[in-house]
C-alpha cells in the first residue's frame, strides 16, 4: 500500500519535472488517439451510410390489374414470414394511381387520357429483405409462387440485380479496405508512440541503474514510468477527443453540398461514450504497455 | 565479510580483467584496492554489488554466494551495501532530500524514519542547509556528499567507493575520505578503489594492489607502491 502510494506520487512528479519530454510523449499520443478516434467515427458514418443505402433497395412486384387483392394480401402474408424478408408493403392500384397523378399533376394530356382509359394500374408490394445478398432467395420464392398460381398474376418484378450485386462488392470492397487501412494506419501510430516513450525512458537509462544499485525493485523502478505512460495517455484521451469535434464540423461544412452531406457531428454527438472510452483504453495501455516494455529493457540485470 | 575464493573474470577478447584474485575482507575493516586504470579495480566492486557476474571463482558476501542470488534477491543484497562512485551517479530530477529518501523508500521504510532519518544524515555530511537542492546546482563535492548521504542512510554493513575523490579538488578529496574514515570508526566495513597516492598513504591502512587482474601486493598497514 505505502509502495503503492509513493510509485504514483513519483508518478505524477516526474511527469510534471520532465515536462518537455512528457509534452512530446502526450503530443504523438493525441495524434494517435485522434486517428483511432477519427477510424472509429468513420465506421460508424460507413454502417450508417450503407444500412440507409440498403433500406432504400428493395424488390418491387406489380401485380396484372385483374388479380383480387385477396391473393396479393395472401402472398404478403407468407412473405412477412419468410425469414429473409424484413418489411412488405402493399400498395393498392387506386394509392398507384393516386401518385401517378400527383406526379404527373401538370401533364395535362397524360391525365386527361388517364381519365379516359381508367386505372391501368394493377397493385404492387414492396419488399425489403434483412440483407441485400438475400433479394436471390426472395425472388426465387415469388417465381415459384406466381407459376402454382396457373397462368400467373404477376405483371412484372423490378429486381436491379446489377444495382444490387454492386452494391454489395461496393460494401465489402470499402469494408476490406477500410479495414486494412485502419490496421496499418493504427499500427503505424502505435509503433511511432512506443518509439516516443521508449527514447524518453532511453533519456532515463542511467537513472534506473542507478536506482538499480541503491537496491530499487523492478517494480518500484519501472512502476512510476508506468504511472507516466497512464498520465500521458489520459492527458492525450481528453486533447484528441476534443480536436476530433471541429474535425466532425469541418467534414460536415465541406461536404454538406455532396448528395447530403456526411454529418460526422451526428456520429460524433451519439457515438462520444462509446468514442471516449474506446479512446481512454487504448490511450492507458498505449502509455502502459509501451512504458513496460520499455524500462524492461534496462531492468535485465 | 567479503570473500573472494579464485575469481576470474575474462571478457569476450580473451582479456582477463580479474585473473584468480582471493582475498577476505574482514568486518569492521578499512581495505583500499589501488592499481591502474584497467586493473580491474572497479570489475571487482561490480562483483560484490552482483553487476557483473565472474567466469570463474565464487564471491561471498558474508556466507551468500552473490552470484547465485536470484534476480529478485539482488535488490536486497544492494540495500546492505551503501555504494558511491566517481561520477556520483545522483537521480538528476530529484532534489537531494529525495535522492536519499528513494533509498529509503526503496528499503520499504516508514515515511516517519524518512522524515527524520533524511535532514539527520544531510547534516552528518555538511549539507543540511542544501536539502532541497537538484544535483545540478551543487558543485561536485557537494553531490559527492549527497552520494554519500545516500549510501550510508539505510545503515549499510558495508561501504564501497569506486574512485569517489576522482573528480574532486584535493581539499574536498581529504574531507571525503575524513567522511569515509567515521563512518569506518562507527564499524561499517569500507572498501575503497582509488589512485590517489596521497589519500592511500594517508590513510595507513590495510592496501590491496592489483596490476593487470592480479593481486600483487596485500599489506596489512601499506602504502601505494606501483
Amino acid at each position: 500500500m505505502k509502495t503503492i502510494k509513493r510509485i504514483i506520487k513519483a508518478g505524477f512528479i516526474n511527469f510534471w519535472r520532465n515536462k518537455a519530454v512528457a509534452i512530446a510523449s502526450v503530443f504523438v499520443m493525441t495524434v494517435t488517439l485522434f486517428v483511432v478516434g477519427s477510424l472509429i467515427l468513420g465506421a460508424s458514418f460507413l454502417e450508417g451510410t450503407l444500412g440507409h443505402i440498403k433500406d432504400r433497395v428493395d424488390i418491387s412486384v406489380t401485380f396484372k390489374t385483374d388479380v383480387a387483392e385477396e391473393t396479393i394480401l395472401d402472398l404478403e402474408k407468407s412473405l412477412e414470414q419468410l425469414a429473409e424478408v424484413k418489411t412488405v408493403e402493399y400498395t393498392s392500384p387506386a394509392q398507384e394511381l393516386e401518385s401517378f397523378r400527383t406526379r404527373h399533376a401538370d401533364n395535362a394530356l397524360l391525365i386527361q387520357s388517364l381519365d379516359e382509359v381508367g386505372n391501368p394500374f394493377g397493385a404492387r408490394l414492396s419488399i425489403l429483405a434483412k440483407d441485400p445478398s438475400q433479394y436471390e432467395t426472395v425472388a426465387k420464392f415469388l417465381d415459384n409462387y406466381n407459376q402454382n398460381q396457373g397462368q400467373g398474376i404477376v405483371d412484372q418484378i423490378s429486381f436491379k440485380k446489377d444495382i444490387i450485386d454492386k452494391l454489395l462488392s461496393v460494401i465489402e470492397a470499402s469494408r476490406k479496405v477500410g479495414f486494412i487501412i485502419s490496421v496499418l494506419l493504427v499500427v503505424m501510430s502505435i509503433l511511432v508512440t512506443f518509439n516516443t516513450i521508449s527514447l524518453t525512458i532511453y533519456t532515463a537509462r542511467e537513472e534506473i541503474s542507478v536506482m538499480r544499485l541503491v537496491g530499487a525493485s523492478n517494480t518500484y523502478i519501472s512502476g512510476p514510468f508506468m504511472i507516466e505512460g497512464i498520465v500521458a495517455g489520459v492527458i492525450s484521451t481528453f486533447l484528441a477527443i476534443i480536436a476530433l469535434y471541429p474535425m466532425s464540423l469541418w467534414v460536415r461544412n465541406t461536404t454538406i453540398n455532396v448528395y447530403g452531406g456526411i454529418d460526422m457531428v451526428a456520429y460524433y454527438v451519439s457515438d462520444f461514450g462509446r468514442v471516449f472510452l474506446s479512446l481512454l483504453v487504448s490511450g492507458i495501455a498505449l502509455g502502459l504497455i509501451s512504458s513496460f516494455w520499455a524500462t524492461r529493457k534496462y531492468l535485465k540485470v | 565479510m567479503i570473500y573472494f575464493d579464485k575469481v576470474s573474470k575474462i571478457y569476450f577478447d580473451d582479456q582477463a580483467a580479474l585473473n584468480d584474485v582471493s582475498f577476505v575482507v574482514e568486518p569492521g575493516e578499512f581495505v583500499t584496492v589501488v592499481g591502474h586504470s584497467g586493473a580491474g579495480k572497479s570489475t571487482l566492486l561490480k562483483m560484490i554489488l552482483a553487476e557483473e557476474k565472474p567466469t570463474s571463482g565464487n564471491v561471498f558476501f558474508e556466507s551468500t554466494d552473490v552470484h547465485a542470488l536470484s534476480k529478485r534477491a539482488i535488490p536486497g543484497l544492494r540495500r546492505r551495501i551503501g555504494s558511491v562512485f566517481q561520477d556520483f551517479r545522483l537521480l538528476p530530477n530529484k532534489t537531494a532530500y529525495e535522492n536519499i529518501a528513494f533509498t529509503m523508500e526503496a528499503a520499504g521504510r516508514s515515511d516517519e524514519e524518512i522524515q527524520s532519518d533524511v535532514p539527520h544524515v544531510l547534516d552528518l555530511v555538511g549539507l543540511g542547509d542544501k536539502i532541497w537542492h537538484f544535483p545540478f546546482e551543487l558543485s561536485g563535492g557537494e553531490r559527492q556528499r549527497i552520494a554519500i548521504a545516500r549510501a550510508i542512510v539505510n545503515q549499510p554493513d558495508l561501504l564501497i567507493a569506486d574512485e569517489a575523490t576522482g573528480n574532486l579538488d584535493p581539499v574536498n578529496a581529504a574531507e571525503i575520505v575524513e567522511i569515509f574514515k567515521k563512518i569506518n570508526d562507527i564499524g561499517t566495513t569500507v572498501i575503497l578503489t582509488t589512485h590517489n597516492k596521497d589519500i592511500v598513504d594517508s590513510l595507513g591502512k590495510r592496501v590491496i594492489t592489483l596490476d593487470k587482474g592480479k593481486v600483487i601486493r596485500d599489506d596489512k598497514s601499506g602504502h601505494y607502491a606501483l
